[in-house]
């Protein structure tokens, strides 16, 4: 599933900085390239820079020096609309907080991406919820309000949610931060899956070395620089 | 747009208490313009329908507007010269070539035309004296352009030829002299000529100067009780479209040169006060819908609030700002149409609760309750301001909330 020699990676970070309007620079000159297919770990002390490269890398965030490609693509080309509209059909979103809207469903959370890309009708948008509930063993769940699910399940409605648009990136920040020993385990089992029988591209952010060991890769950031980017059992 | 709706509309529910007060806001703004608007309405409409009714559409007179230009003037157009006190002429002959200027105004479509000749009179019964104004018409031609006819209580307009000397008054006039139907009275003009008139008919039109001060007689009748004989003081004009009496007006008056007044000039001061009326009357419902407009901005304000992290990961989904923005836009109309709609049925109730309040007096247009009047479009236009004033309320709100940083949120909540 990694790209080929040829193929543009499917995302580059290109002598990325950022810095704060304030004079603070949150990461500084790193050049990243994620094939297809990759299970990314990065890790570092706090303040490091992790959650700030992510933001970058996800597109939330403008890089003020460098750029970042994605499928080859100069994403400082674009303006804030065609940001938005890459994130959504193309990118995917787990916090360490699950945000799902409290007055909505589990179903309607994981419908709200893929209603707004308009892809799909009514039957197949609901379908397709359903579905990604389902094998993240949230059948029961499906018209449960957040407040009535455990942490776990919220994650992993958080975690359908972001793969609702069937995205090739999933962008994680610290998801196992607020979950217990065993919900942290099944969540990187669920990206894990999504990685090697999906072919889909996981970058997670976490401070949490058992987990990262997990990853195929691992880059370390420290004062928002990267120090170390190999195998993750290394 | 339907994902937005279902997500406003969630988020709307969610507050349900906030939102039913706003609602609740909105509702009282709009159904207290209508409730007034109906009163105003009701009662501006039935008195502008009475003037339509009872007082000619254009009335020409034997007058001139403006005083003839002076020789001074016309010599030094352009010099320093001031004229005063000059006046407009009046034409002790009343209307020249009046049979003429009738012919030319009656073949003309959608008019019809009346002579009239109207002077003073003191009407003496006993010792009552009561001074008034002696109308006199061809019964004919002014029942074409007058609802006399309607408006008489006793008698018949046609009366008035079948009796020498025949009179009709209005019943206040009547009561007033302590006189009835076929009673004689004495009417004596400024010129010193006494008549002997017997009442042969009364009406009663609702406006009290008409009903206490105005008499008619056969225009031969009036002309010879103020001593000018073949003299026609006015030409009085009916249009089956009211809407044209003031341009008509104006042509006419350019035309014969005699001072021409539409309905609407001889009652300028009344349509005056009612436009203030409705100034002040749209100032005050105005005001109430503002207020309504801040408790949506409230809500709008407090959603935005609590919604920080919500609009951050809708944001981070994929949602542009114009989304976020159209997301609370759209609580704010919804919660102004949610406003509107009960506005509505609650201004329908006040109108109907209104339509029951008996005064005990019989007021002069004949009946002892409101006079209220029921367009749909008053309820359009508050409806319409209501939505507009919700949604204004709901921008800055909405703004505020489509600028808002995911990633400064994702981070504070981290």
């Amino acid at each position: 599933m990694s790209d080929g020699p040829a193929d543009p990676p499917l995302l580059a970070a290109e002598r990325v900085t950022r810095t704060l309007p304030e004079g603070v620079t949150l990461v500084a000159d790193i050049s990243l390239r994620f094939a297809r297919g990759e299970f990314v770990a990065i890790t570092g002390p706090s303040g490091s820079g992790k959650s700030s490269l992510l933001y970058l890398l996800g597109l939330l965030d403008r890089p003020t020096e460098g750029r970042i490609l994605l499928e080859g693509r100069d994403t400082a080309e674009l303006d804030a609309e065609e940001l938005a509209a890459l994130r959504l059909a193309r990118l995917g979103f787990v916090f360490q907080f699950h945000f799902l809207l409290p007055e909505f469903s589990s179903l309607d959370n994981v419908l709200i991406p893929i209603r707004r890309l308009g892809r799909l009708d009514a039957a197949a948008a609901r379908a397709q919820a359903m579905r990604l509930l389902g094998t993240l063993g949230l059948d029961a769940a499906a018209t449960k309000l957040p407040e009535q699910l455990s942490g776990g399940m919220r994650q992993r409605v958080a975690i359908a949610r972001a793969l609702a648009n069937d995205p090739a990136l999933i962008l994680a920040d610290e998801p196992t931060g607020n979950l217990d020993t065993k919900n942290a385990a099944a969540v990187f089992d669920i990206f894990e899956r999504l990685v090697r029988e999906e072919g889909r591209t996981v970058i997670v952010v976490t401070h949490d070395p058992d987990l990262a060991r997990r990853c195929s890769r691992r880059v370390h950031l420290v004062d928002g620089r990267v120090v170390s980017d190999g195998p993750a059992s290394g | 747009m339907r994902l937005l709706l279902d997500l406003a509309r969630g988020m709307l529910a969610r507050r349900r208490r906030q939102t039913l007060v706003s609602v609740f806001g909105v509702a009282l703004g709009v159904a207290f313009f209508i409730a007034i608007a109906a009163l105003m309405r009701g009662f501006q409409t039935y008195f502008i329908s009475q003037i339509i009714d009872v007082a000619p559409h254009i009335t020409i007179k034997d007058e001139m507007r403006d005083p003839p230009p002076q020789a001074a003037a016309l010599a030094h157009p352009e010099g320093a010269v001031a004229i005063a006190g000059v006046r407009p002429q009046d034409r002790v002959r009343g209307i020249r070539a009046a049979g003429d200027k009738l012919a030319m105004l009656e073949a003309m479509e959608g008019v019809a035309a009346a002579p009239v000749l109207t002077g003073q009179a003191l009407l003496r019964y006993g010792s009552r004296d009561v001074s008034v104004t002696i109308v006199g018409i061809d019964p004919v031609r002014h029942a074409r352009v007058s609802n006399i006819q309607k408006d008489m209580t006793h008698g018949r307009i046609e009366d008035l030829r079948a009796t020498a000397n025949g009179l009709i008054i209005g019943e206040a006039l009547a009561q007033r002299l302590g006189v009835g139907l076929g009673d004689t009275i004495a009417a004596v003009s400024p010129r010193g000529v006494t008549l002997s008139m017997k009442v042969v008919g009364l009406f009663r039109t609702g406006i009290q100067t008409l009903d206490q001060q105005q008499g008619y007689a056969l225009l031969k009748v009036n002309q010879v009780l103020q001593d000018r004989s073949n003299v026609v003081n006015q030409i009085q004009l009916r249009l089956r479209d009211v809407t044209r009496a003031e341009p008509l007006a104006r042509e006419i008056e350019a035309r014969f040169g005699d001072r021409t007044e539409s309905w609407e000039e001889q009652n300028k001061n009344f349509l005056t006060v009612f436009v203030i009326q409705n100034a002040v009357m749209y100032s005050v419902t105005g005001a109430i819908l503002l207020v309504a407009a801040f408790g949506i901005y409230n809500i709008i304000s407090t959603v935005v609030y609590e919604k920080t992290r919500d609009i951050a990961i809708l944001k981070s989904l994929g949602f542009t700002e114009r989304d976020i923005q159209m997301l609370f836009l759209v609580q704010g109309i919804v919660a102004g149409l949610l406003g509107a709609v009960l506005g509505c049925v609650l201004g329908a109730v006040m109108i109907e609760g209104l339509a029951q309040v008996r005064f005990g007096v019989e007021a002069p247009s004949g009946s002892d309750r409101f006079i209220l009047a029921r367009d749909w479009r008053v309820y359009l236009l508050a409806s319409g301001f209501a939505v507009l004033a919700a949604g204004i309320a709901a921008v800055i709100p909405a703004r505020r909330a489509s600028r808002l940083d995911p990633v400064q949120v994702v981070r504070g909540a981290a």
